[in-house]
């Protein structure tokens, strides 16, 4: 296949694959999903691979070259956020049907939903991905948003209902802000190309009012603290295998678009003190969510708000805008989307096992599910920065960037989330382990399939492994660097 | 003024009287007409920068835009509808 049509497929096949889902027999759709799944993931691995053989691939629709035409792009950045949906997806295939038909018991059809909605999700996914123009990322954002919050229904019960609408008039809210920017800078320029919005844009006030209204409305759609209020519910009340989709990779979504936005069109006119707002706005999240983490004690709520805490790190780059600040800020981005995933799911089996979410009942639970809190306590690895995780690797760079800077609150902030997130992870882990040295606990069935345990463990470990293996995202991620950090 | 920049106008003041709808609104349903209405002042801007500058031709680009704009907030509109009404369903069951 030539590398150019793998950017199409990676945009088409899911939508195929979703309106197929939504007619095929019930019965066969957990197949025909899980099928999907290994098809879609390929072909992003593939095109990975290709970018990291022979560097970024750009495709016009039709011919039709910009500014009239639409063009796909894949660079380093896109590869790897391709790479990590694929390889955060696979695991999920096994896990979901599994999850879906245990919890189904006393719910209603929420798992012949989850293969269509999820297959909308994902082709959304790749459209924000792979976008090269302002328009095009429009319609992946309202696309990826409600799909999100149909996942979020499919909970079926009042709190996620409630969570479901509001996170539905948030994100429309959001987009409204986002297309109403985009309306300024098509006013302004007479294009929606990402480069060639880059090359000509001027630092005037219709630019800047637009860069504010664009920055708005993906603030609310990637959470940051202060628009982070609609997360948690929404987070929590969802599904396992949904909750993992969300934290783990739909706010990265909103949160790489941002980062293009922000470095490819508007730097390079310079932005002022813009970006140490959003930087100290991370620094906020990261505290803020870490304190509201702690007080949890609903077991899903509280991997929610650490979702809140460590999306704060992302936006550090806004303020320590260097190289290896960036690097560290999609590394973390890769690295949370799986340790968020798996502990996502693991938090899953833990409520589906024990049939409560109370993380002080939690008493003697790793005797009983040793497989499971084996994965949270290999993802909080992760997500507490300790070598040799990606999220120490990612947490590493950012640190160097801050000290090379001399911005002092910035390194207190990284290394003090560190301190935090072990302050919410580890009494987790105490509740869980204390008491299990009594024998009889240890006897009895198995209490979760193979299914419902290997997969989050799956993500954990490689979470765990791509702080050994840095070096791979790194090397893709130097041909893509933005012009203006170079 | 031109047709041009009315349109841009009132489709400015339509927004901002929608913003202020979403945000003294309680109910979800008002908020849900509110973003409608937010959404139709964003296409008439649209609408009003298509023809910026007057005697040439209309730039087809926005309407583009606008058509699509108008495609997601026509579904994303029913699929609120739909949560609110089951929503407001569990709701009776319950009392």
């Amino acid at each position: 296949m030539n590398p150019a049509d793998l950017l199409v497929w990676l945009v088409l096949l899911p939508v195929l694959l979703a309106a197929l889902l939504f007619v095929a027999p019930e019965g066969w759709r957990t197949r025909l999903g899980q099928l999907g799944t290994l098809l879609c993931a390929s072909l992003a691995l593939l095109l990975a691979w290709q970018v990291l053989q022979h560097g970024p691939i750009s495709v016009a629709l039709g011919n039709w070259q910009p500014p009239l035409g639409i063009r796909l792009h894949a660079d380093g950045l896109s590869a790897l956020m391709l790479a990590l949906t694929a390889l955060v997806a696979l695991p999920l295939a096994a896990h979901a049907p599994a999850w879906f038909v245990r919890h189904e018991a006393a719910q209603s059809r929420a798992g012949a939903f989850f293969w269509p909605l999820w297959m909308f999700q994902w082709a959304a996914l790749n459209l924000l991905f792979l976008a090269g123009d302002l328009f095009n990322a429009y319609v992946g954002l309202e696309l990826s948003g409600l799909a999100a919050v149909a996942l979020v229904a499919l909970g079926g019960q009042r709190a996620a209902l409630e969570a479901a609408l509001r996170y539905l008039l948030l994100a429309l809210f959001g987009s409204m802000l986002y297309l109403l920017g985009v309306a300024l800078l098509y006013g302004a320029g007479g294009v929606l190309d990402l480069t060639l919005l880059g090359a000509q844009l001027e630092a005037d006030h219709a630019s800047r009012a637009a860069l504010l209204l664009i920055t708005l409305g993906l603030l609310i759609k990637t959470a940051l603290l202060p628009f982070h209020f609609w997360l948690p519910a929404a987070h929590a009340n969802a599904p396992a295998p949904v909750s993992a989709i969300l934290s783990g990779l739909v706010v990265k979504a909103s949160f790489v678009l941002l980062l293009r936005i922000w470095f490819e069109i508007f730097h390079p006119i310079g932005l002022g003190g813009a970006g140490e707002v959003l930087g100290a706005l991370g620094i906020a999240a990261i505290i803020w969510g870490s304190l509201q983490a702690m007080r949890q004690e609903r077991i899903k709520l509280l991997v929610a708000w650490s979702t809140v805490a460590q999306l704060g790190y992302l936006f550090l780059i806004f303020a320590l805008a260097v190289e290896l600040a960036w690097a560290g800020s999609v590394l973390h981005a890769l690295s949370h989307g799986l340790a968020k995933a798996a502990l996502f799911l693991a938090a899953g089996n833990i409520v589906l096992a024990l049939g409560h979410d109370q993380i002080h009942r939690l008493h003697g639970a790793a005797g009983k599910l040793p497989l499971t809190f084996f994965t949270v306590a290999l993802a909080g690895v992760s997500l507490m920065g300790l070598p040799p995780s990606g999220g120490f690797a990612a947490k590493w760079l950012m640190l160097q960037a801050a000290i090379d800077l001399g911005r002092w609150p910035y390194v207190v902030a990284i290394i003090g989330g560190s301190l935090l997130a072990a302050g919410y992870l580890f009494p987790l882990l105490r509740h869980a382990l204390a008491g299990t040295h009594d024998p009889r606990q240890r006897e009895g069935e198995r209490l979760l399939s193979r299914w419902l345990e290997f997969p989050p463990l799956l993500l954990a470990t490689l979470a765990l492994l791509l702080g050994l293996m840095a070096l791979l995202p790194m090397s893709l991620l130097s041909g893509g660097m933005p012009v203006s950090l170079r | 003024m031109n047709m041009a920049l009315w349109f841009t106008l009132v489709g400015a003041a339509l927004a901002a009287i929608a913003l202020h709808a979403f945000f003294s609104r309680r109910h979800p349903l008002r908020r849900l007409i509110a973003l409608n209405i937010m959404g139709s002042g964003i296409f008439l801007v649209l609408i009003g920068l298509a023809r910026l500058y007057p005697g040439t031709l209309p730039d087809p680009v926005p309407h583009a835009m606008v058509l699509t704009g108008i495609v997601v907030a026509v579904s994303a509109t029913a699929f609120g509808l739909v949560l609110l009404r089951r929503l407001a369903r569990l709701g009776r069951g319950e009392t």
